[in-house]
């Protein structure tokens, strides 16, 4: 079970603002942990805390297939993000990575900035403890799942390769 | 009911008769591509897997031009470890500096992509090949290891937006311009999760440079990729390009589509995205008075050959405003020989514009022509997201190479009717 505060953004965050290209001469998790999302939130690096949730609008992760985007939020200590809906190849690289990533539109409207939020991974289930609400977002296709309980697509195909 | 061009071809690389849209596959690559950006990260991905080799050195492709020729230490290191790997590997298609080309240009030009592939790449462009009826699409860096360690890739199975084309472009109009008209009208996130298939006998009138342009910029309106049907010009250009084996696959007559969008080119006048999404489209007409300091014409979207003539035709004898700085970036050695032959760097360089070896610096905001606080570009690439080219209060507007050429003799965003009468 995640639980942490939230951190709330809008619509089309792109990962150009998650990480600006010009620190893409790194791979280094913490460096990149340094710069994440000051394009558009200069605060952001100094006030997320381990274990916050992010949450945002509609085609999160829009843009560039830059893994350097769900690592960056990953070592900057965000534990989960909730969106209305994602971009695809920033879906598809978080699940690769292991950062849990959920898309449910009525927890990520319905979510203010600084609310304490709970998430499970594996039924879906989302509760808002500052509102005494709760979502359910679509859980994952059982696929997905297998990957995410290997830890990652690195473990998954390490295991299928034996 | 009947399937879709790209549910089809990975029904095909999964051997499978039949793929329902949402079903997860496991798929056959036939490309596997990666740049110095990525493959650095997928490269350590890859040693964790534990497996010594490639599953074939053919079939992987590292093209090291994001940040080349090298911009500082870092990049040169993280291009020293992808070089290495490469030649450790006998990576059959590592292209170096001086041999190398923007990934996506280079790709086809070297043969590597053929009608009916299924191609993955670490770079969000990677839908660029869809111009040849394959499926290609972008992921991340451990998609990228996870391939070049078992040949295979997971997906889920998109539905698709149909788009049917007719009529004939105008005279200063391209493909960019359907392009960014299409995404203006369906939004950043319009084609999410799906597939933007294109046919009609409007894509006849599109040459090969065009329809490059536009499945490159799928992925602006969110698309898993684009797709166009094969037809003579396709068959053509693949015979001049490559000896790979290929098949063309068709979609179903009955193929389920969620949306079907019947467009006249012919009705489609230049069209510019403001800053800050793709999608914030007005036509040549509805601009207004901006004043810009950069243009940019190249990379991935609009560094072809016929991109440089178009540029070239609005430029020739004429000069660059004294206030624009204007680079220009042919997109492979190959293009940029052709347009030395043909004497459009000559008509570049007289008019005072800088030419750049091929590189994808400014686009992302790398090297070779960043933007400081409060300036202006009008640039030929794919996205005008906040600080893509440089400072976060910089603003870019993308456009073709005519209208980016005409803005740079005007310097501020003009038609090429204006410029060329």
């Amino acid at each position: 079970m995640i639980q942490g505060k939230v951190i709330k953004y809008g619509h089309n965050v792109d990962t150009d603002v998650i990480i600006p290209a010009r620190y893409l001469n790194t791979s280094d998790p913490e460096e990149l942990a340094k710069h994440c999302m000051e394009d558009l939130d200069k605060t952001f690096v100094d006030r997320v805390r381990k274990g916050d949730i992010m949450a945002a609008g509609r085609n999160f992760g829009s843009g560039s297939s830059r893994e350097h985007a769900p690592i960056a939020l990953k070592a900057s200590g965000i534990s989960c993000v909730v969106a209305e809906t994602f971009a695809r190849i920033f879906y598809r690289n978080s699940i690769n990575i292991g950062l849990p990533i959920l898309e449910c539109a009525a927890a990520a409207q319905d979510i203010s900035e600084g609310d304490q939020v709970q998430v499970d991974v594996n039924t879906g289930v989302i509760t808002n403890l500052t509102k005494g609400k709760t979502y359910q977002a679509e859980p994952f296709p059982a696929f997905m799942q297998e990957i995410i309980n290997a830890d990652g697509l690195i473990s998954y195909v390490r295991e299928r390769k034996k | 009911m009947g399937m879709t061009m790209t549910q089809k071809i990975l029904a095909a690389h999964a051997r499978l008769e039949k793929v329902e849209p949402g079903q997860l596959i496991m798929a056959d690559l036939d490309l596997i591509l990666g740049n110095d950006v990525t493959a650095p990260v997928a490269i350590r991905e890859f040693d964790k897997i534990g497996t010594e080799w490639v599953y074939d050195k053919a079939k992987v492709a590292i093209v090291p031009d994001h940040f080349t020729p090298n911009k500082d230490i870092k990049s040169a290191e993280q291009c020293k470890l992808m070089r290495e790997f490469a030649h450790h590997q006998e990576i059959e298609n590592y292209f170096e500096i001086g041999q190398m080309g923007i990934e996506h240009a280079l790709i086809p030009e070297k043969g590597l992509a053929v009608p009916g592939d299924v191609i993955i790449g670490a770079d969000s462009h990677t839908c660029t090949y869809g111009a040849l009826g394959a499926f290609s699409t972008g992921v991340g860096s451990t998609d990228m290891a996870a391939g070049m360690a078992s040949g295979q890739g997971w997906f889920k199975i998109p539905e698709a937006i149909r788009f049917n084309l007719k009529g004939k472009l105008q005279p200063w109009v391209s493909g960019k311009d359907v392009i960014l008209h299409i995404i203006g009208m369906i939004g950043v996130d319009g084609a999410l999760y799906q597939s933007m298939e294109f046919g009609g006998e409007g894509i006849r009138n599109l040459t090969m440079d065009d329809r490059f342009t536009m499945a490159n910029m799928a992925i602006e309106a969110g698309a898993k990729n684009g797709i166009f049907e094969v037809d003579e010009q396709t068959l053509d250009y693949v015979k001049e390009h490559s000896t790979k084996e290929f098949k063309v696959y068709e979609p179903d007559k009955g193929a389920r589509y969620t949306r079907v969008i019947d467009i006249d080119i012919s009705e489609i006048r230049p069209t510019i995205a403001f800053p800050h999404l793709p999608d914030n489209t007005r036509t040549i007409d509805e601009v207004g008075e901006i004043v810009i300091d950069q243009v940019v014409i190249g990379s991935c979207t609009n560094g072809r050959i016929e991109d440089l003539r178009s540029a070239a035709r609005v430029l020739k004898g004429k000069k660059i405003h004294s206030e624009v700085r204007t680079i220009i970036f042919p997109a492979t050695q190959k293009i940029y020989l052709q347009a030395m032959r043909e004497g459009l760097l000559e008509i570049f360089v007289e008019a005072g514009a800088a030419v750049s070896t091929p590189t994808c610096g400014p686009c992302l905001g790398g090297h070779m022509g960043i933007l400081a606080r409060g300036e202006r570009a009008v640039a030929t690439t794919n996205r005008n997201f906040v600080g893509r080219m440089g400072h976060p209060e910089s603003e870019v507007y993308l456009a073709s190479p005519a209208v980016a050429a005409a803005s740079a003799i005007t310097g501020r965003i003009s038609s090429p009717e204006e410029v060329v009468k």
